[in-house]
């Protein structure tokens, strides 16, 4: 399937941060096995590749748990106590950002911005932005997912 | 599609409309605060109560007062109402022709509301971004089919010139000068960018722009496009902004099939295409360099200017860069004449701005305001000031601006005078702050936020944004010497000085300006220390 976008953007280099983007997509993150496939289809060196891939935020090089907590660490949510969200989420399930829990259910991670700032503090619970979020609401949410039978 | 092709779709698509509209916010805040189960109630109500023929319900981009979402406004008769639930959806239907409705009433004639000017805004709120017709209606593609059949690239060029249009990415460039340094460059390959890659945190202008009126931007980028001679224009935008991405996705695919991008635009030889660029999360792609280097696939990684791009940009070519507001004001100048524009403003900052309005303030949300309006007015009147308590200090610019004490609320805000002050315009982001914030931390914040984002490309700023931080750390514990306040002063002028780009000169801004105006607050930490000793 990978192969297809790769098709798609005619095997140009210059289209190596969508191929990742579309590898991310496809796979949750993306394996030294994928970043030399890529490198080989688009002719670029995998050193390329590897700093194009650990340069941005967005693309993880390692697997991410089953469900994903996104903190926005903006100043609005800043300033209206994101970080005590964050301590919240440590007490609960003793994961810093950028960590995943030891069984694999939860990824930690944090947002620079994700643009809803009128709403802060707001939190990505797998994709949906919540604003407005307490520490009450956080502790339902995050132990739901926690405790979800298989 | 021809100007009169074009004004006929816009004809039918107005006698479409019913004569009531409401308008329900489907905006990344609102979204997020459940408007789209609003959307469907209001549907049914509409449905149920026999309406379909008076009344129909539009998606709309942001309603502006963000932080009491879910929005819902009817037009003409000017209601909005605020917080509302799905299961108030059948009264508020029934408030049109006069029932009683439970729902919370806003108030549309607040000064929030009332002393906005909107230009770059006129659209959003009013229309569906998702259809084309509704944008079209509401004249979109007029200005490029005006441009292309009756003005010279040199007479759009002038006209942009004399409206005094500036840069709203942050750094406030004349944008005419702008286009016509790329115009001035040999004929041949050339390139038009967007800058959408607004990474200030506490700044959500151009993500709205881009999510409530796509077609704007995408008019605005065309007009560039045959002023300075190119014939591809790019869209970069943060992968942060998804619904932003699939709008403009959409919003192309629909100028495209109109033939209002692709080739022989308005039946002249004109053509112009655009293809959008997902960011990664990287805050220095907002750097023009680093975002041209991020489009070509590689780190985003900022380089030496000059050469600038308009003469070297995108491929080595002739590039344009310009940020998602700047392009939204073009097709209205072009419209309206350079001198209605620049009748707006102040002497030296023409037209507009828009601000995210966000922190410790009653009213939170967007606002568009001319320029010369008084931070006062901004975050006293228009915001309401803080809930239960004072104002300590505005914060404007982000990571490269600086935060201005309350005394200093009478600033009229425009270019010059934010830069005078130790900030900056920015792009618009602008948060308001309590007594209760403590201002050293915020700029460790905002140091943090800086040492995480350099490229690590220039020793200034990457090594010099750590030490920064250390030294704001040191001082947050309580545990630095007075002489440190001097070292910190001092690697803040000299990470300020020696940086490569953007992100490194501006670093240091947040420290500076919480130095220069909450200095008392450094200097009680430092000593609550050489006392203990």
């Amino acid at each position: 399937m990978l192969e297809v976008a790769i098709k798609r953007q005619q095997h140009r280099p210059d289209a190596l941060i969508e191929v990742l983007h579309r590898a991310q997509e496809l796979f949750g993150f993306l394996e030294p096995e994928v970043l030399r496939f890529v490198a080989r289809q688009l002719k670029l060196p995998p050193s390329r590749v590897q700093g194009v891939a650990t340069f941005y935020h967005l693309f993880s090089l390692r697997p991410r748990g089953a469900h994903t907590c996104v903190v926005c660490l903006g100043t609005a949510c800043y300033v209206k106590g994101a970080a005590r969200l964050l301590d919240t989420l440590y007490s609960l399930a003793h994961i810093r950002p950028g960590q995943t829990t030891a069984d694999g259910r939860l990824s930690l991670q944090t947002a620079r911005c994700i643009g809803a700032c009128g709403i802060a503090p707001a939190v990505v619970f797998d994709g949906e932005t919540i604003g407005q979020v307490d520490t009450e609401m956080l502790t339902t949410r995050v132990k739901g997912w926690l405790h979800e039978s298989e | 599609m021809n100007r009169s092709e074009l004004e006929d779709l816009a004809e039918r698509e107005r006698t479409r409309w019913r004569p009531c509209r409401v308008l329900c916010c489907s905006a990344t805040g609102c979204r997020a605060a459940g408007s789209l189960d609003v959307q469907s109630g209001l549907e049914q109500a509409v449905q149920q109560q026999g309406l379909s023929k008076q009344v129909e319900v539009v998606p709309v981009g942001c309603l502006s007062l963000c932080g009491r979402g879910p929005l819902v406004q009817i037009e003409p008769q000017g209601l909005l109402y605020e917080f509302v639930r799905p299961e108030q959806t059948a009264s508020i239907i029934a408030s049109i022709n006069g029932g009683a409705c439970e729902a919370t009433r806003g108030d549309l004639s607040h000064p929030f509301f009332a002393s906005q000017l909107r230009i770059v805004r006129e659209n959003s709120g009013r229309i569906n971004p998702e259809r084309f017709e509704e944008a079209v209606a509401e004249g979109a593609y007029q200005a490029l089919g005006r441009v292309l059949e009756e003005l010279t690239p040199q007479e759009v060029i002038d006209q942009i010139t004399r409206s005094g249009l500036r840069g709203r990415g942050g750094a406030g460039y004349p944008t005419g000068l702008k286009w016509a340094t790329v115009a001035k460059m040999p004929a041949g390959q050339k390139y038009v960018i967007c800058n959408g890659d607004e990474g200030d945190p506490g700044a959500f202008m151009d993500r709205s722009i881009m999510e409530d009126d796509p077609h704007r931007v995408l008019e605005g980028m065309a007009i560039a496009g045959y002023a300075v001679g190119a014939n591809q224009g790019f869209i970069y935008v943060r992968a942060e902004y998804p619904l932003a991405v699939s709008r403009l996705t959409r919003a192309i695919q629909q100028a495209r099939q109109a033939g209002l991008l692709g080739s022989d635009l308005f039946g002249t030889p004109f053509d112009f295409k655009i293809e959008i660029r997902i960011g990664a999360g990287a805050f220095v792609c907002g750097e023009e360099t680093a975002l041209i280097a991020s489009i070509e696939g590689g780190r985003g990684t900022p380089r030496p200017r000059p050469p600038y791009p308009a003469e070297r940009g995108l491929y080595g070519c002739p590039t344009l860069i310009n940020n998602v507001e700047t392009f939204a004001n073009i097709p209205a100048i072009v419209r309206r004449g350079a001198d209605w524009f620049a009748s707006i403003g102040t002497e030296h900052s023409k037209g507009t701005k828009v601000f995210s309005l966000t922190g410790k303030v009653r009213n939170t949300g967007l606002i568009e305001v001319p320029m010369g309006t008084s931070l006062r007015q901004i975050v006293e009147v228009m915001g309401g000031g803080v809930p239960n308590g004072r104002v300590k200090a505005v914060q404007t610019g982000g990571p490269s601006g600086g935060c201005l004490p309350a005394s200093l609320l009478d600033t009229p805000v425009d270019y010059e005078s934010l830069t005078q002050l130790g900030s900056i315009m920015g792009s618009g982001g602008m948060i308001v702050m309590d007594e209760h914030t403590c201002m050293p931390d915020v700029a460790r914040f905002f140091m943090e936020f800086c040492m995480e984002e350099s490229c690590g490309k220039c020793v200034p700023c990457r090594a010099g944004t750590v030490q920064l931080h250390q030294l704001l750390a040191r001082i947050l514990a309580g545990q630095a010497h007075p002489a440190d306040l001097r070292h910190l002063e001092q690697l803040c002028q000299l990470v300020g000085e020696t940086s490569l780009c953007g992100l490194g000169q501006t670093a240091p801004n947040p420290t500076l300006s919480t130095l220069r105006y909450f200095r008392h607050e450094y200097e009680s930490l430092v000593a609550a220390h050489s006392a203990e000793r």
